[in-house]
Parts: structure tokens; sequence; C-alpha cells
């Protein structure tokens, strides 16, 4: 028997069981890379990725109501791992959208061979390049999305910094290398992986700076532990002050919020089209999963001392996303923006604190689903071989395909705020929030920046139904089983948390406490 | 009677029948007219059962034929339905106008390659949002219909448009309206979060009235804002000339017949009863507004050179008078307002329809492409003039009776200083009378321009059709203009109890409160 063992450790092999299944598989799937034959490659790690989050998710189904520390000695939580409400709640979250985004990643029918090369470092246009982009897509992408996903399901649970920042990483990597196997326009995916890199690498030093802070202030990184130091500690509150600012910058890098923005534009517009749909729903849960949780269980006792700067931020987020959004030409790029935007109202969630946990968790899970399937949507109109991201070429697809354009209007609706969808019911829900703790301002902000973002997501909508197509149009390919059933999952979720909102409004509720609140 | 849920049939029809006219294929367009028609005419039939069921006498309770459903617990958001007699006459105004509207747009679409059966989904769906909005009684319920509405509207400007500016119109009236809407939403939470999470109209209205103040204040602009934008008052009218200017003329009259007056419809229904106090600190201020609106609507409306542009500037006008009758704050003028929401559907509709059956023989809105048009379309030409003067509420038409009631309303104000109001408000009859004469004269009368005559189908007169669905109008604008009562049996109830909420509390009005301190 080992030492730990013997000191009474006690874990909880079942609550952990979400986070094991995801990683062991992604081991496996490394493994079929090597014993499987190439031909059937694509169907084995499919099949295992999507089994794996079926079942990371019913595990987590299987631990809901849980509210405890996964290890324990002698019956007192270490809080490096923790089993509550909102990480449950977010981690169920991250196994659907990622198990939809698996889905995206699979679609072959639309590019020959799949959207991925092997090699991302290989010299873009090279002979060697040319070569690999006559292939058959690389299948290594399934496990490394599932890395992926497990170190985002670590990073909204993670209840000490260090475990937090081992999550940060593990969630990082795999998306840096994702980001930068793209197909098409290789120059541009691979300057997307080395910007989001750099940055990303930049934002850990950041967070690591930070935790060496925090520790200097509150002699632990346990988050517990910095919430009581914020009280009690007798160190020069400085050290807290940097500590919240250095964490905070490699968060909101994360989360994309204003001014630590700049990457999130090239990187969508570079990243394979699946990949910017896994980064825009499942980075984003887990960004401000990881955000939550930190300033609700750590950093809520020193409220005060971030309450203003936090707010700049948001305000800055909510309208600089906005207007941005208004002059961008190139759909993935409007997404992108508007993905700026939403986490600016998503801050609002964070920064009201304890009562909007599980409106903001609403908000991200709604979220989620529409813009997976509106990059699943982008991923489908196509000029030949390539995306017609530019919005020009929208123009008119009503009229060449009216099923898409209606299912992209829904969603252009839905991100609009419109009752009836669920961007409606989460905007509703978080400015309730909201305004319950007093965030007046914060609520208008949010109000009038929805406002302008609706203009140009209208001028999408008048594209798509008010202009004539070009004679050489996109064609929108008919997707596999596979991206048809992302867009129609994305669809159905967005208007059934539209006009039956209840159940998942009753979940959120019970969910909405952190241990150690 | 009342056990049937005639309400939630009124707002269902519709919308299914929106539904299964969607789904008809694009080849079979004469089906989906009919079904159309069939679905708006099953609605008029159920909004006159409900119009005979409504209990009219004034003890009766202020909603009627109330139906509830739970929906979505957590807001306290239900499926909540009641009716009163302002609502009633705005539901038969919709019910009445919407398959007229339907029938002449009729044909409208053959000439150009635009999907029938998505036109005639649009109007029911639009249809089926307007009677929601004013069959609501769930604060939350009303802002769902309330904004969803824009959708279609926004398509049948945007995809069924005239002109070169018809994208323009389409997202600037899309844009004004949410704007407004999400105002209203920060209202609406705001609301809500006060007063412990109810949004349930009647337990509002029974409860103990909000507490007078700045959050009262900030409530009600607010909401005020989001429907001086729908109805529109001066200052936030600008989208509406473009709006009615691109529309379909079908789609015009429903915008400026009906969905306007929900506007002035919500003012009365939410912003008096929910926020008394701050009604009336700003009712100075929206006096002042709508006296500006009905000159300045007036004067622009002269120097219009488009006829439907024209129409949109008269309508302006209109609501200014229909926005003092409200803030006036006495029984008679409140009841003109609400008759002239009526009256101005009826006449305003018959109006644009006009309009439309001449624009599309001409094929311009342009008043200088007109001249002596009423040598070949005589008909037309007198139901253009009819429509004309009950615009500017000529006496023996209906509108005249509003207008009357409201300056009669206005010039007896409770609160004295009205008088200088309402005698700077009856200019505007005399503008009226202006920009209507002469844009009879500029299009029907004078030296004929030699271009109709080559065109055949000027001169082709109105077809059965045509008169067929001007003819219920006309009857209309005539009897009610004769025989008003009905309409002001249906509407003194609710009228009362809504000024209740201003006049039944003296110890707030201004100039009571100096005794009370005493």
């Amino acid at each position: 028997m080992n030492e730990a063992q013997q000191a009474g450790l006690q874990i909880d092999w079942a609550g952990l069981a979400p986070m094991i299944i995801v990683f062991v598989a992604a081991f496996g799937g490394l493994l079929v890379e090597a014993a499987v034959p190439k031909a059937r490659r694509l169907v084995v790690q499919v099949a295992l990725a999507v089994l794996t989050l079926a079942a990371a998710f019913a595990a987590v189904i299987l631990n809901a109501g849980k509210n405890s520390a996964a290890f324990e000695i002698e019956g007192v939580g270490i809080g490096s791992v923790v089993l509550d409400g909102p990480g449950l709640f977010l981690q169920g979250t991250l196994a659907v959208l990622a198990l939809i985004a698996v889905l995206l990643l699979a679609e072959r029918r639309t590019t020959k061979g799949g959207d991925f090369v092997a090699e991302a470092a290989v010299v873009a246009d090279s002979a060697a390049d040319k070569a690999q982009r006559r292939e058959d897509g690389a299948t290594e992408i399934f496990p490394l999305t599932l890395f992926a996903v497990g170190g985002m399901m670590m990073f909204v649970t993670a209840g000490d910094l260090l475990t937090m920042f081992v999550a940060l990483e593990m969630l990082s990597l795999p998306l840096y290398l994702l980001c930068g196997l793209a197909k098409r326009r290789r120059l541009i995916s691979q300057e997307a992986a080395l910007k989001y890199f750099l940055l990303g690498a930049f934002a850990s030093a950041f967070y690591v700076y930070g935790m060496a802070m925090l520790f200097g202030f509150a002699g632990t990184v346990d988050l517990a532990g910095i919430n009581r130091a914020g009280v009690e500690s007798g160190q020069p509150r400085l050290f807290l002050y940097i500590g919240v600012a250095m964490i905070a910058v490699a968060l909101l890098f994360k989360a994309a919020a204003v001014p630590f923005h700049m990457w999130t534009p090239d990187v969508y517009t570079g990243a394979p089209t699946p990949v910017t749909a896994l980064m825009a729903a499942c980075v984003k849960v887990a960004a401000f999963g990881g955000l939550l949780r930190v300033f609700n269980v750590g950093l809520s006792s020193s409220a005060w001392d971030w309450h203003l700067i936090l707010t700049v931020i948001a305000v800055a987020t909510m309208l600089g996303g906005a207007i941005f959004a208004v002059t961008q030409r190139n759909i993935k790029r409007l997404l992108a923006y508007s993905s700026i935007a939403n986490a600016g109202y998503l801050l609002i969630g964070v920064i009201a604190l304890g009562d909007a946990v599980g409106q903001t968790m609403f908000y991200l899970a709604a979220y989620g689903f529409t813009v997976i399937a509106a990059f699943a949507v982008v991923s489908l109109v196509r000029d030949g071989d390539e995306e017609a991201t530019h919005l020009a070429r929208w123009a008119g697809l009503g009229k060449n395909s009216p099923g898409t354009a209606v299912v992209f209007t829904i969603l252009m609706l839905a991100l609009a705020g419109l009752p009836f969808t669920s961007g409606f019911s989460a905007k509703f829900n978080l400015f309730a929030a909201a305004l319950q703790a007093d965030e007046v301002g914060l609520v208008i902000v949010g109000v009038v920046s929805s406002a302008i973002l609706a203009f140009p997501y209208l001028r999408v909508v008048v594209l798509l139904w008010l202009n004539e197509p070009a004679p050489d149009a996109p064609t929108v390919n008919l997707p596999s089983p596979m991206a048809g059933t992302v867009v129609a999952a994305g669809v159905a979720a967005t208007i059934l948390l539209g006009i039956v909102p209840g159940f998942l409004l009753d979940l959120v509720d019970q969910a909405s406490t952190f241990l150690n609140t | 009677m009342n056990e049937l849920p005639l309400l939630s049939a009124l707002v269902a029809v519709p919308l299914i029948g929106a539904v299964a006219v969607a789904s008809i294929r694009r080849e079979n367009a004469e089906a989906a007219r009919w079904t159309a028609l069939a679905a708006s005419g099953l609605v008029a039939v159920i909004a006159a059962l409900v119009a005979i069921g409504f209990d009219y006498s004034p003890d009766a309770p202020w909603l009627q034929f109330t139906e509830s459903y739970a929906w979505v617990g957590a807001w306290d958001l239900n499926l909540s339905w009641g009716i009163d007699g302002i609502a009633l006459l705005m539901v038969l105004l919709t019910a009445g106008l919407t398959p007229i509207a339907m029938l002449a747009a009729w044909r409208d679409l053959d000439s150009v390659k635009r999907s029938v059966p998505a036109f005639f989904a649009l109007i029911l769906a639009l249809e089926a949002a307007m009677l929601a909005t004013f069959l609501a009684s769930n604060v939350l319920l009303f802002y769902f219909f309330f904004e969803a509405m824009l959708v279609p509207m926004y398509f049948l400007i945007g995809s069924y448009g005239t002109g070169p500016k018809k994208q323009y119109a389409a997202v600037k009236f899309f844009l004004y309206s949410l704007l407004g809407g999400l105002l209203m939403l920060v209202a609406v939470i705001a609301l809500w979060v006060n007063n412990g999470g109810v949004f349930d109209w009647q337990t509002l209205v029974d409860a103990e009235p909000m507490a007078a103040g700045t959050l009262q204040d900030w409530l009600f602009i607010g909401f005020f804002i989001a429907f001086a934008i729908k109805a529109p008052f001066f200052p936030f009218h600008t989208w509406l000339p473009d709006a009615g200017g691109a529309a379909p003329a079908a789609a015009a009259a429903l915008l400026v017949g009906v969905m306007d007056k929900i506007g002035t419809f919500a003012i009365l229904r939410y912003c008096i009863p929910l926020f008394p106090d701050a009604t009336q600190r700003f009712a100075p201020w929206v006096i002042a507004m709508s006296v500006i609106g009905v000159l300045y609507a007036a004067f622009v409306a002269i120097g219009q050179t488009d006829l439907k542009r024209l129409v949109a500037y008269t309508s302006i006008a209109h609501f200014g008078f229909i926005g003092l009758g409200i803030f006036a704050f006495t029984q008679e003028a409140a009841i003109g307002a609400v008759l002239y929401m009526f009256n101005h559907g009826l006449a305003t509709g018959l109006l644009f329809m006009v309009v439309g059956f001449l624009t599309i023989r001409r094929g311009s809105a342009q008043i200088a492409d007109y001249g002596g048009a009423a040598k070949t379309l005589p008909i037309l030409a007198g139901v253009f003039l009819f429509a004309g003067l009950a615009s500017l509420s000529l006496p023996g038409t209906a509108p005249f009776i509003s207008e009357f009631l409201v300056l009669l309303g206005a010039f007896n104000g409770t609160f004295g200083g009205n008088e200088p109001v309402a005698v700077l408000a009856t200019l505007g009859i005399i503008l009226a009378a202006a920009y209507v004469i002469w844009m009879y004269q500029r299009t029907m009368q004078g030296t004929r321009n030699p271009v109709l005559d080559e065109m055949p189908a000027m001169k082709r007169d109105l077809t059965v059709r045509e008169k067929a669905l001007v003819a219920p109008l006309v009857v209309a604008i005539l009897v009610f203009g004769f025989f008003p009562q009905p309409l002001i049996d249906a509407a003194q109830p609710a009228v009362d109890n809504t000024l209740l909420f201003i006049s039944g509390s003296p110890e707030d009005l201004p100039a009571a409160e100096g005794v009370t301190n005493e």
C-alpha cells in the first residue's frame, strides 16, 4: 500500500469517471492510429469518440447531485477536483456539445477526404504539402479533440489553481494543433495556429505568474483558501491585486474578452470550420466555467477590488464585439466578433456572482448549440472545394437553397435574441439575474450592444433572402448524416430552448451552487 | 359560449394557417391563396363570435374570455389570454382587415417572381402575432409577440416591397423596432425583478400600485419609447414613411392600419395601469410631442411627391391625435382615442388599398406620374376621394366622431392649460384638408397626363374583386360615422377602468398635492 492510502486518501472514482473515460479513450485513439488499417480508421475513430463522449455524459448524469471533493483525506476534501452542481452541469454540457462537434469533424462529403491534413508543420504549398492534401484527411483529430475535451472537463471542476493550470494546458495544446490542420488555405491555417499558440503561451505565463502572486498572498493555491485569505490574510493586498489581474488576463484570453480578443477573428477564420465550431462552443463553456468558479469560489471576498475593472472589460467586450461585427465582410469573422460580444454578455453573469451562476450556464448551453449549428452551415456553403466565407457570395442563397437559408435565418434571429429562440431565453435570464444583482448599467450596455449586433445578423438575412444570387453562386453541399445531424441538433436545441426552456431552467437552478461558497 | 377557448383559437388558427400555407408548393399558388383566405375568414368568424359573446355592461370584469395555460413557470410566463373592449375593437379591426388585405393583394404577385405561398403565410403569421399582442394578459407574453411580429413584416417589406429602397426600409423598420423592444425588455425585466417575479397582468393591476419615484419613471420610459416607436409618435416616426412607402399595399394597410395601433393600445393597457404616476408626470411632454407630430407630419405630408409616403405621413399626424386623446386623461378624449384607433384603421386601410390599386395600374407611386386619372377611372377616383375625406375626418364619416371627441376631451382636460393644445391640434384638421384635397387634385383632376392614355391598365376601372373588398370598408366608415354608439359602448368600460388609475387616486394629482400636505 502506498503512502497516500495509508494517510486515508479516499478517491471518488465514480466522480472522476467522465474524465477518466475521455482520457483513456483519447489514448485508445492514438493506439487505433497505430493499429487499425488506414481505410477503416475513420469509422473506428468516430465511433470511439462518439461512444466515449456519450459514456462520459452518462457518467456525468450518474454523478448528478454530488456536492463534494473527488479526493478526500480522512473525510476532509482537498480541492483539486470538485464535483458540484456547476461543475457537473458544465461537464455534461461539454460532453454533449463536443459530441455534436465530433460529428462535424467527421463530415467528409463536403470535401473529398475531409477538411484536415495529417501534418500541420509542412511548409504550405510545398510539394509535400500538395501531396498530403491529396490524401484522405488525418484521423488524429479525434484523439486530439478528446484530449482537449478531457482538459475542458477538468478545467470546469478544478478546485485549485494548479489543477486548473494543468487542465488549461491540456485543453489548449491539442487546439493549437487542430487549428493548423486545415486542408484549404494552409497558410492562413498555419498563421492561426501559430498566433493562437504564441498568444496562448503568453496567457499561460500570465496565469502562472498570477498563481505565484496569489500563493504569496494566501499561502495556498486552493480557491476556497484564497477566498478566506481575501478576508483574513495579513499579506500586502498588492499581491492579491496583481494575482487576480494576471489570472483574469489568462482566463479572459481564453474567453475572448476585449482587449484580449485579438486572436479570435484570425483564429476563427484560419482554423478548419469544424474546429472553429468546437472552439466557439466548448472553449467558451470551459473558459466561462473557469471564470465563474475562480471568481465565485476564490475571489468573491475581494469582489470590491476587481468589480470595477471587470465591469470596464465587460462593457468594452460587449460594445467592441458588436461594433466590429458591423463592419465584417466574412461570415467567419462576423461570427468571431459575435462570439466576442457574447463573451461580454457572459461576463455580466460572472460579475453578478452567485445570483447569476445558473443563468450564465444556461446562456453557455444555449449559445453553444446555436453557434455549432451556425458554423456547420458555414462549412456546407461552398465555392467548388472551398468554403464561401465571403458574405457577398451568400447573396440570394434563399433562392437556390431555401432550406439552408431558413436554418441560417433561424440561427441569426436566435443570435439576435428574438423571442421564441434560445437566444431570447438566455438573454432574458441573464439580464434578469444581473438586474437582481443591481448591475443596471451593464444590462443597459448589453441591450444597446444587442441592438447594434442585430444589424450585422440582419444584413446576413438580407443577403440570404432579399438579394439576387450571382450566376456563379456557391452551392450548398448536401451534408452527409454527420453534418446534417449537427445542424438539426443545433437548430432543434435553439428552438426548444426558446419555446420550452423550463426543464433546463430548473436544472441550472438546482445546479447553480458551487461547493465552498 | 365562454367555455370555448375562443381567444386561443384566434391566435392558433392563423398560426396553423401560416404553417399550412407555407408548406404548399410554390407552383400551387391558387391553393395557397384560398387556404390563406379561408384561415383568415375563420379568424373573422371567431372574432365575430367573441364580439357577440362579449359582455358590454359597465360592471363586467375588465378582461373577459380569460384563459390561462402554464408555460414557463420559472418566469411566470403563461399563455394567458383576455380581452377588454379596447382589445375587442382592435381584434375586430385586425380580423376584418386581414382578409381584405389578402384579397387586395390577390393577383399582385403574378407579375413578379416571388413565392405566393410564402407571402400569404407571412400575412397570416403577422395576423397571429398582432392578435396575440391584443389578447395577451401577461406582460412577457405580450413582449414575445410584440417582437416576433417584426419578422414577418420585415420579410413582407424587404422581400415583397416595391421601390429601390425596400431593403433599406425593411432594415430600418426592423432595427428601430428592435431597439425600442430591447429598451422595453430592460424595463420588463426590471418590473419583474421589482415586483418579485410577477408577469401576470391581472395580478399586477390588482396589486398595490408601484411606488411613485425614479424607478417607475424609468420603467415608464422603457415601455413608452418602445410603444412610441411602434405607433409611431414624433420624433420616433422616421421609419414609417420608408416602411409604408416600400411595403406592398396590402402589408402597408396592415402595418399602418393595425400594427401601429399596438403602440397606442399598449400605452393604454400597460403604461397607464402599471405606471400611473409616471404617466401623469410625463403627460405634458407626450402631449407636446403629439401636437408637434400633428402639425409637423401634416406639413411634411403636403410636401410629399410619393403617394404611399404621403399616406404614411398623414398617419403620423393622426397618431398625434391619438396620443393627445390618451394623455388628456378625460373620458371623452380617451374614448375618442380608442375610436380613432379603430376608425383610422378603416380609413387608412382603405386609403392604402386604393393607392395600391392605383399604383399597380400605373406602375408608379409618384404623384407627378398621374393627373386627370379620374376620367378613365371614375369609380376608383370616387373611392379614393371618399377614403381621403374619411381620413381628413369629414363629418358623416367615422373618423370625424373620434377626432371631435379627442379635441373636445382635450379642451376640457382636467389639468388645465390644454385649451391652447386643443386649439393648435385643431389646425391639424385644416392641414389635413389641404394635403388630402391637393393629393386628389394632382392625381385625379386637372390636366390629363398623356402617358396615362397609352396604358391600358389605367383605363380599367375597379374590378368586381376590388369593389367587393372596398365595399365593406366604405360601408363601415359610413355606418360608424352615423352610429358610433356601439363602438363607444364597447370602449367605455375599459377606458373607465384605465382612467381610474389616473383619477382614482386623487391624492396623486398635482393639483391636489398641496391640499393633502396641509
